[in-house]
């Protein structure tokens, strides 16, 4: 295969195609269990984050601020941070505060650590305070991704100690949907792994009616979990991390000599045998029928549909690790991810479509740190059959007219974005019908005729 | 809920302000108000910083100038200088609607333009990375006129969005302006709102003499347009003979702004976050304003029939009655229908910075009671009347926000009312250039609560248990996982028209489809009962 790749044409970004670190940041925090996430800098980040979260997870969710003023831009946030923390640890009695910072309290060089080391040295000796922990998300490097994984490396080194050694295992999801979490969960269970999943916001960010008010929404991750990280066993880590950078699995295994498995996420037939073996090698054991059958109804999908799926050419766009899952996916089902394209720029989608390049001989386009309007020119021209992402990829598929399959985040135009199952033979079956069926769709409603029967 | 049973609300204040510590208590019990039989004298604290730590729902001083009253104009391009989040979070999230006047007249609203700044910027500066984007849109669009909005980092680095606009607007010929709208100015969105009013006035307003054919000429200003409310009333100001030249900023375009100085009057929906224009071009043309409201049939009524009186033409007058007469019937059929479903219910509004005030009078036509209802970012005179301007106090937040100096233009100026005519207004009780605000529309033992934080909400909606809740996404969810409905006033949830008679109706029927759903009746299982049976048992 050749891989066409090329530098972004333009200087500025128009219709980005990644959001903020601190979004990512928030959202790991909203899977710990008590815990609330705050926002050192404008009041507008929390807000700005809360409502594009919100209008994905259709939950509520809390983000406090330490509200800066033009004041603290000049003398620094240290008393704004320490009220806010105050503040809700009177109201909200958390088990944990997550602390991310923004463009502004990075650009003025505030230290959160050697703050909060001096706000709990200033507490009450015997006052009982929430775990705190610091996370550095400057908005101008990376994307939410980046937040995403910085957040789960800063709660890993917070809370790993050494510990006589267990049979845990943890499992780092990567940023999937909140039915995804659900799924992992079961199929861990299915193997019998005692496991927690970092972050498991799959209650806290879908949930049903409450008894009464929930100052935190119930679920997630415990901290007294995550207190135990050091004597875990195993890890597995889905999706990769960026060259260079050590992920929060990598540092359990480096640290406390736990083993450690990655993987790219689970989509897919081959992909999710990958992930099927990890959890037979660990929990020595096969995987029960009901998954094999899961597996076996998979493959006879893809026989019964793939006279409609061949040649089909889709443009894919997205996080890096969600997009390269998707290109192997589709790959397996004889459509054409013409276009692999993401706004992160850091090789992850390079590297992972290089490895896919190695099965198939046809010629992709993979883009990395590009724009909406760049993914618009280059899609023109290879006229896609569909799309396959976000909701932000609709204005594009209107103009192109063609259709878009909503997968990833963040899904505002669609119900059920945090319900939407990715993952597993059961993800990946769910995700194929959709595909398929939209191909189909379009067809019948292009045709003159109206054929019924297919 | 009859009229005699209501909770005492002096109660209520207590039971919301009983777990903030003592400095934090002192603070939000100045935002809370109990309306008294008289209201004379019913203050209230506003437009004051957020404690922080509490979770409020307001945005920041870009929100307000981007988003708000920037966001809803098709046809100015706009480039957000700053990291990539605050664009990508304001990107067509509001929900204007807008038509362009012909096919290939420019929309560049779906569009989001910024320079995404990287590390290196905000170290050695940004300013050639926002040159690069300006051109790069202008090479893209060519657009009449581009807007530069600054965020946080921005102002800290000293880059300079208004000397990089000056040598933009030069180079490509073109009208580029730039806005000093950092996050963290102000106190709330209602900071951008008033740099966005200054900036429109000293860049755009005024642009275009080109004198405007037509009667009646005015402008609607504070009108974004939400669910098309703009086209209903458009269509409203056709029928009855005005000349809509330009909305503040609705399904606007730059040519309309360039004009907007040539009316005869300016009409003011949100007092907010326009009010600083309608009284800059009142001292430099001339041009008077009125407080209107078009959300409710009869305020809509009563608005329509006020502007006529300004004009006093009987041919407008007998136009705008004609068209009272032709809507009324309908509104007043779907009243009668559906107020028996409705009557005596309770709803809560903590929205906006008018539209609080404003849908109460939907809800009264209903026959619903407003128990509470509060701004995110309005100020005092919002709540209490522009009477109380003289005697605000300014803090350091509020400060820094430039008030422009507007002196007469001496060759523009008109004075559009002879000092007669005005006293003859006054007479019959229409006054120009006020607003009397929120508080003396409700009625008493009623709760105004500015800036409610979402533990407030919580308490309110347990202690009320009132059958719909208004407010925005961010309150949505949270109200709704306590079985109680929640309507979005920032978006309309999808829905609307609800401005003018057509969508006053709109709005009585989906609040009776809200509020008389089935779904609030399901959420207990039926063997929740027999859980509690059981464990009942189980104790004794």
């Amino acid at each position: 295969m050749k891989m066409q790749t090329t530098a972004p044409s333009h200087t500025a970004t128009s219709n980005p195609c990644k959001l903020c670190s601190p979004l990512g940041a928030c959202l790991v925090f909203k899977g710990i269990k008590g815990a609330l996430p705050l926002l050192h800098g404008s009041q507008g980040c929390a807000t700005y984050i809360r409502r594009y979260l919100i209008s994905h997870y259709k939950e509520p969710i809390d983000i406090a601020s330490s509200n800066f003023t033009e004041t603290t831009t000049v003398f620094g946030g240290k008393n704004n941070l320490t009220n806010a923390l105050k503040n809700i640890c009177t109201q909200y009695t958390p088990e944990l505060i997550g602390v991310a910072t923004t463009c502004l309290s990075e650009t003025i060089g505030d230290d959160v650590p050697q703050y909060l080391r001096e706000f709990k040295s200033e507490q009450e000796p015997n006052a009982r305070l929430p775990h705190i922990v610091p996370v550095s998300t400057p908005s101008y490097q990376g994307t939410h991704m980046d937040g995403f994984h910085a957040a789960i490396k800063s709660l890993v080194t917070y809370f790993a100690a050494p510990l006589p050694r267990t049979q845990r295992v943890v499992l780092f999801p990567n940023m999937v949907s909140s039915a995804d979490i659900r799924y992992l969960k079961e199929l861990l269970a299915d193997f019998a792994l005692d496991h927690i999943i970092l972050p498991d916001y799959s209650c806290t960010l879908d949930g049903g009616p409450w008894d009464g008010y929930q100052k935190i929404p119930s679920g997630g991750t415990s901290v007294e979990d995550l207190a135990k990280l050091g004597g875990f066993a195993f890890a597995i880590e889905l999706g990769r991390s960026p060259a260079g950078q050590e992920s929060a699995s990598a540092y359990l295994e480096h640290k406390f000599t736990l083993k450690r498995y990655t993987t790219g996420l689970p989509i897919g037939i081959q992909a999710t045998d990958e992930f099927m073996q990890i959890l037979e090698t660990i929990s020595r054991q096969s995987p029960p029928q009901a998954i094999r059958e899961e597996r076996g109804r998979l493959l006879d999908a893809y026989a019964d549909a793939h006279k409609y799926c061949f040649e089909k050419k889709a443009v894919v766009f997205g996080e890096a690790d969600m997009v390269a899952a998707m290109a192997g996916f589709l790959l397996e089902t004889g459509i054409i991810p013409v276009l692999c394209a993401t706004g992160s720029h850091n090789g992850i989608l390079k590297a992972e479509l290089e490895k896919l390049s190695c099965q198939s001989g046809r010629s992709l386009e993979v883009r990395e740190g590009v724009d909406f309007e760049e993914i618009h020119d280059i899609s023109r021209k290879l006229k896609p059959d569909f799309m396959l992402g976000n909701s932000k990829g609709y204005s594009i598929a209107r103009k192109l007219g063609i259709p878009l399959v909503r997968v990833g985040f963040p899904i505002h135009d669609r119900i059920g974005g945090q319900r939407i199952l990715h993952l597993g033979y059961r993800g990946t079956q769910q995700l194929f019908d959709r595909i398929v069926n939209t191909i189909i769709e379009n067809t019948q409603a292009q045709s003159p005729v109206g054929y019924t029967y297919m | 809920m009859g009229k005699t049973s209501l909770p005492d609300a002096a109660k209520i204040k207590d039971e919301l302000l009983k777990v903030y510590p003592t400095k934090v208590k002192r603070k939000r019990s100045k935002h809370i108000t109990v309306i008294s039989p008289e209201k004379e004298g019913d203050s209230i604290q506003a437009n004051v910083r957020t404690v922080p730590g509490i979770i409020t729902q307001r945005g920041c001083c870009y929100a307000g100038c981007r988003g708000v009253v920037l966001g809803p104009t098709r046809d100015i391009v706009q480039i957000i200088h700053g990291p990539v989040g605050c664009a990508y979070y304001s990107w067509l999230t509001r929900r204007n609607q807008t038509r362009p006047k012909s096919a290939d007249a420019p929309n560049y609203m779906t569009y989001c333009f910024t320079t995404d700044m990287q590390e290196e910027q905000i170290i050695f500066g940004g300013e050639k990375k926002l040159k690069q984007a300006i051109q790069e849109a202008y090479d893209l669009l060519h657009p009449k006129a581009i807007g530069i909005f600054a965020t946080c980092p921005v102002g800290l680095i000293g880059d300079d969005v208004h000397q990089v606009s000056r040598e933009m607007s030069r180079e490509l010929g073109i009208n580029v302006f730039g806005f000093s709208c950092e996050g963290y100015k102000g106190v709330s969105q209602s900071a951008g709102h008033h740099i966005a009013n200054n900036q429109l006035f000293k860049h755009v307003v005024g642009l275009d003499d080109e004198p405007i054919a037509g009667k009646y000429k005015i402008n609607l200003l504070g009108e974004y347009n939400i669910g098309g409310d703009a086209f209903l009333l458009e269509e409203m100001f056709a029928e009855c003979g005005f000349t809509l030249v330009s909305t503040f900023s609705g399904n606007s375009s730059y040519d309309d702004f360039c004009k907007s100085h040539n009316v005869d009057l300016n009409l003011v929906m949100c007092h907010r976050s326009i009010n600083y224009m309608a009284e800059m071009m009142q001292a430099k043309f001339g041009i008077p304003w009125l407080k209107i409201n078009f959300i409710g049939a009869q305020a809509t009524a009563d608005s329509l029939r006020i502007i006529a009186r300004y004009f006093g033409d009987s041919e407008l007058i007998d136009a705008v009655e004609k068209y009272i007469a032709q809507e009324m019937p309908e509104v007043e059929k779907a009243q009668a229908e559906l107020r028996p479903r409705l009557e005596g219910k309770l709803a809560l509004l903590f929205v906006g910075g008018s539209r609080a005030h404003h849908y109460q009078e939907l809800f009264k036509e209903i026959g619903m009671k407003v128990v509470g209802a509060g701004y995110e970012f309005a100020h005092r005179d919002d709540y209490e009347g522009r009477k109380v301007l003289d005697g605000l106090e300014v803090d350091a937040d509020s400060r820094n926000i430039e008030e422009l100096k507007v002196e007469k233009d001496n060759t523009r100026y008109q004075a559009r009312l002879s000092a007669e005519k005005k006293h003859e207004l006054e007479k019959q009780g229409i006054t120009l250039n006020h607003y009397e605000g929120m508080i003396p529309s409700m009625e008493k033992n009623t709760l105004s609560i500015d800036d409610i934080s979402q533990f407030e909400q919580e308490k309110l909606l347990e202690l009320y248990k009132p059958a719909i809740f208004c407010a925005g996404i961010k309150e949505k969810y949270g109200v709704q996982k306590n079985g109680i409905p929640c309507k979005q006033l920032h978006s309309y949830d999808y829905g609307g028209p609800y401005a003018g008679f057509r969508g006053a109706i709109n709005f009585y029927r989906e609040i009776d489809r809200i509020i008389n759903t089935r779904i609030w009746k399901l959420i207990d299982a039926p063997w929740k009962e027999e859980e509690q049976i059981r464990a009942d048992f189980a104790a004794s």
